[in-house]
């Protein structure tokens, strides 16, 4: 009895106390005293962010749910029907636009001033005004210097210096279908070099691949520890590891490009005035400087906030070199986004071993044949090269609609009829690509015999 | 004939409460992701085109093989392992013997991730001992190299499962056979080859089928060791791309689940027909024999080796978390109290989330264990096994399955009160932790309950307590012992689970440590924390561990006059 008067007595109280802790948080101040952001990045960056953002809003809650980019945009697709996510916070541009075509974001417009309009040749906010870039992120090589000292390897400057026969086996990177930011990084290259060279380069420079990592930091994490010397990542995982104290350095080869990294408001955001408030935070003088705090390292998109950088620190506002060369298209990204991801699995990941094996024969015999004249050999692994490079399909198929409908499989109507089924032309493409790696493998032997 | 006889309405609506938890939280959520795998990626029709597909593919074909050769592999490498180590702590006098047998236990409670990146920094191409190795001899060992390290890791990780069943049945098999035996002239190599290992294939067999089906569904070591053709592998990096929900990945956990049940299906084939009880317990365990000196001075080499050996990932781990920057060195450039500082300022809600799911989850293991155990083993209710069968059937789903699975089914159901959507909640990580957990407690408990004899129960009726009077007050405290023990097994393994985990947890501040430590081990300077962490899990499980273990050791001295007793019955 005098149990059960307690139990009431216990509930009633804590639904007064709900209803007037609601009650007084609405009135006091305009914004919510929570806020969830599904992001990808590390700790690192979203603790310190977080703690700057709650000293200066005293009383909010952020909390940081972390996923992998590519896992964040699953995330959110499966729960729109019962949203819990203020915010999505993440690198890849990509991302952002496949979750602007799925309608999962909201349009936002800043406050904050002093953000030009572009960052390199590429804008840094969506021209639709969804989402907005809060730093700049470039593509570059990291590399090991104990690990390059002890093998005596010279520190590459180009894409193409990581294709030479002595990086062979050093070199280590994460797949497109993993990473949005090594897809940007792949598309990139792609876009530079035009689809058929930037394809052979990427083949060249992955026949002297380590490993293909399964998680982006995969890359920084093994060229810290040196398991390979040479990393080809995003350039705060080169700058972050060397300012915590690691061994390694990190440049931006020509042919790069610099891409905001971005945050937007997710639809029917249950907090949105906290989230609009960590928009204009981040954009703000202050939030700008987190960026700079060694164990982030990105790069600001207010230019006034580079006089605070720590010497040698890139800027991309000064220094023209970096990320201008290429103009980004993301129309054309977006348009072939899942065929790239899966080119480059068929292709390289998967098929590593083989590609290896055929370049390392190639390497041979160029080796041989160096300051020999020897025509029938050149032609040999001439034709060894061509078949490695070669391609399943054309830049124009990639990009074509129905084509790519059997990599997307998200069937807006049952009557939606689609021909072919990835896993089918994935096989089909492997069985092709790994009969070119053995039979280049087989003429580039034959050369090295005949010299 | 009557569906259910007087007296059994009770363990009736337990077995239908247990039938209804499983069916709603295994049965479905499985069924929802196995059944993409029978649909038509195009017309969404009923189809077994994507299995035609999936056995047309190369690189499907060639990660099963892959898949099949590192689980044997493992199993080979894991016996190595164990054999020696099970056997001398048995047989002979050994001193540390007790020391030897809980040592061996403690790979298994390896965090994920840190475990494959300290082995790497050990074993790995420029690694410690490779670094050591090239400047002395100039050789490179591949320890670590592709599939190589994936066996290593998973075998140094999962022998545990074999030095612990076969540990007990060479302890349980009757000394008379052994003496009959040498009786009869056998000795040595011949008697251990033709009577004592036969004798204890039970225990044996359990402990490598484990370890073959747990090689050959995990999936955090090849994916930290970057091995992409083998089939979980392949199954995880489909479902999870971006914007694909390409039914491969799905028939990929199709064919998992199904080898793994097959599996467990042969390894009770090769034990059906025969019988290993042994009729008469001539007081228990093999014959001790006192070792000669050099006899004993090789033994102890070969243990110490094995233990150095299991253990490395553990050592690599402390260096790690006590270590500034290791790079491309034998040892790390310096040492240092930091990693633990930050962890213990920023994270200590990972160690309290930890010991809450993994002792509610363990909690719910061992009570539906004992409740499974006994209405499958004491009452005669129609299709009492599927219980039994469905509890152990989790056993063989993959963790990813299971998380994928949760989320499809719970998003759309809002927990009243709370307003959220279950999937989202803490409590589904406790609910998906006790499933993958279950199986083990309920062996636990089932060999327990095999131990009491059924006339007690009988007597206590005959004496007029009813059904759940006996339950509570003969049944459950005797099987104490066991039920502890399938309580520290699925706590010490679900505290460090992270396969399912990654799935389900949906704000920081319900992560459990695996989780924290998968966040760490994402950024250059979390990596040191992150090992801190790992070591900080392995800490807590090791403590509970020890602690269960002296509860059960009182408790089995308290019962001795009674086990005497019973003995006599």
């Amino acid at each position: 009895m005098f149990k059960k008067i307690h139990r009431r007595a216990l509930i009633a109280g804590m639904a007064i106390a709900a209803v007037m802790s609601v009650a007084a948080s609405v009135p006091l101040q305009a914004m919510e005293n929570k806020l969830v952001v599904v992001t990808s990045y590390p700790p690192d960056t979203t603790e310190t962010v977080k703690k700057a953002f709650e000293a200066k809003h005293p009383g909010v809650k952020v909390e940081m749910l972390k996923k992998k980019t590519t896992a964040g945009i699953k995330f959110l697709q499966e729960t729109a029907g019962n949203n819990t996510s203020d915010m999505f916070w993440a690198s890849a541009p990509d991302a952002f636009e496949v979750l602007k075509g799925d309608d999962l974001l909201q349009k936002y417009q800043v406050q904050v001033k002093g953000i030009p309009e572009k960052v390199g040749a590429f804008p840094i906010n969506d021209p639709d005004g969804y989402y907005k870039g809060f730093a700049a992120s470039g593509y570059g090589i990291m590399w090991n210097t104990r690990y390059l000292a002890a093998k005596k390897l010279p520190v590459p400057k180009t894409w193409a210096d990581l294709a030479t026969p002595v990086y062979n086996g050093h070199v280590g990177m994460s797949a497109p279908s993993r990473s949005g930011t090594t897809h940007l990084t792949v598309e990139t290259l792609l876009q530079g070099q035009g689809w058929d060279k930037g394809w052979a380069q990427w083949k060249a420079i992955a026949g002297n691949f380590k490993t293909v990592t399964e998680r982006s930091f995969g890359v920084p994490d093994g060229v810290n520890s040196g398991q390979f010397g040479l990393g080809i990542v995003i350039d705060f995982f080169g700058l972050s590891s060397k300012a915590s104290g690691f061994p390694v350095d990190f440049l931006y080869p020509p042919i790069t490009t610099l891409v905001p990294a971005n945050i937007a408001i997710v639809k029917g955001a249950p907090h949105p005035k906290t989230a609009a408030a960590f928009i204009e935070f981040l954009l703000s003088p202050a939030g700008q400087e987190v960026l700079l705090d060694p164990k982030i390292r990105r790069l600001p998109v207010n230019p006034a906030t580079y006089a605070k950088a720590p010497e040698g620190f890139p800027n991309p506002f000064k220094d023209s070199s970096i990320g201008s060369a290429v103009k980004f298209d993301l129309q054309l990204s977006k348009s072939r986004y899942n065929v790239v991801n899966s080119l480059f699995d068929v292709m390289v990941t998967y098929r590593l071993d083989d590609l290896r094996a055929a370049t390392q024969a190639i390497q041979a015999a160029e080796a041989k044949l160096a300051g020999k004249s020897n025509p029938e050999a050149q032609k040999l692994v001439d034709e060894a090269k061509a078949l490695v490079a070669k391609l399943p399909i054309t830049e124009a198929q990639a990009s074509e609609k129905d084509f790519n409908t059997i990599f997307k499989k998200k069937r807006k109507k049952a009557t939606t009829k689609v021909t072919g089924r990835q896993a089918e032309i994935e096989q089909k493409w492997d069985s092709e690509v790994k009969a070119n790696y053995v039979k280049a493998r087989e003429l580039a032997e034959k050369a090295a015999s005949m010299i | 004939m009557k569906l259910l006889a007087r007296g059994q309405w009770g363990p009736g609506a337990v077995a239908l409460s247990l039938g209804l938890f499983l069916i709603v939280f295994l049965i479905i959520p499985v069924g929802q992701v196995i059944y993409v795998a029978f649909q038509d990626p195009n017309s969404g029709a009923l189809t077994l085109i994507n299995f035609i597909d999936f056995f047309n593919t190369s690189l499907f074909r060639e990660s099963f093989i892959n898949s099949f050769y590192v689980a044997s592999m493992s199993v080979v490498l894991a016996s190595a392992f164990a054999l020696p180590l099970a056997y001398f702590t048995t047989r002979f006098n050994f001193g540390g013997s007790v020391l030897i047998q809980t040592l061996g236990v403690i790979p298994l409670i390896m965090p994920p991730f840190v475990g494959a990146v300290a082995m790497l920094l050990l074993f790995g191409e420029n690694g410690s001992i490779n670094l050591l190795l090239g400047d002395w001899f100039g050789i490179n060992i591949p320890f670590m190299q592709g599939l190589n390290g994936v066996i290593l890791v998973e075998s140094i990780h999962y022998f545990p499962f074999i030095l612990i069943n076969l540990s007990a049945a060479l302890n349980n098999i009757d000394r008379a056979m052994e003496e009959s035996a040498q009786n009869l002239g056998s000795s040595g190599a011949r008697l251990f080859r033709r009577i004592v290992f036969p004798l204890a294939m039970p225990g044996y067999v359990a402990g490598a089928s484990l370890v073959f089906l747990k090689v050959f569904d995990d999936l955090g070591t090849p994916l930290l060791l970057n091995i992409n053709t083998m089939l979980a592998p392949q199954a995880y990096l489909r479902i999870t791309s971006v914007g694909i929900s390409d039914p491969m990945g799905y028939v990929i956990s199709v064919i998992l689940v199904a080898f793994s049940l097959l599996a467990l299906w042969t390894s009770f084939l090769a034990l059906r027909g025969k019988d290993y009880a042994t009729v008469q317990k001539g007081g228990g365990g093999l014959m001790k024999r006192d070792l000669r000196p050099w006899e004993k001075a090789g033994c102890y080499a070969v243990v110490i080796f094995i233990l150095l050996l299991v253990l490395s990932p553990h050592f690599g781990l402390a260096i790690l978390s006590f270590g500034t920057v290791w790079s491309y060195s034998v040892l790390p450039d310096g040492f240092t109290l930091d990693h633990y500082f930050r962890v213990f300022s920023t994270s200590s809600q990972f160690i309290t989330n930890t010991l809450l799911y993994a002792g509610l989850a363990a909690t719910i293991d061992v009570v539906f264990g004992t409740a499974i155990a006994y209405v499958v083993w004491r009452t005669k209710l129609v299709g009492r096994q599927w219980l039994d069968f469905a509890a152990m059937g989790a056993v063989a789903i993959p963790g990813v399955v299971l998380g994928i699975g949760y989320l499809r089914t719970f998003y759309a159901f809002n927990v009243p009160v709370i307003d959220k959507p279950l999937a989202s909640w803490w409590v589904i990580i406790v609910i998906a932790l006790a499933i993958r957990r279950l199986p083990y407690a309920l062996r636990a408990c089932v060999a327990a309950l095999q131990q009491v004899s059924i006339m007690l129960e009988e007597a206590a009726e005959n004496l007029g307590a009813g059904k759940r009077r006996t339950v509570t007050r003969i049944v459950v405290p005797l099987m104490s012992g066991g039920i502890v023990a399938g309580f520290v097994t699925s706590f010490a393994t679900a505290s460090v689970e992270l396969s399912a985990t990654i799935m389900l947890v949906s704000a920081e501040s319900d992560a459990p440590l695996a989780f924290g430590i998968y966040e760490f081990m994402q950024s250059a300077s979390g990596r040191g924390p992150g090992a801190a962490l790992g070591i900080i899990a392995v800490l807590i499980v090791g403590i509970a561990t020890y602690v269960s273990h002296r509860f059960i050791e009182r408790r089995e001295s308290e019962r001795t006059p009674v086990a005497a007793a019973t003995a006599g019955v």
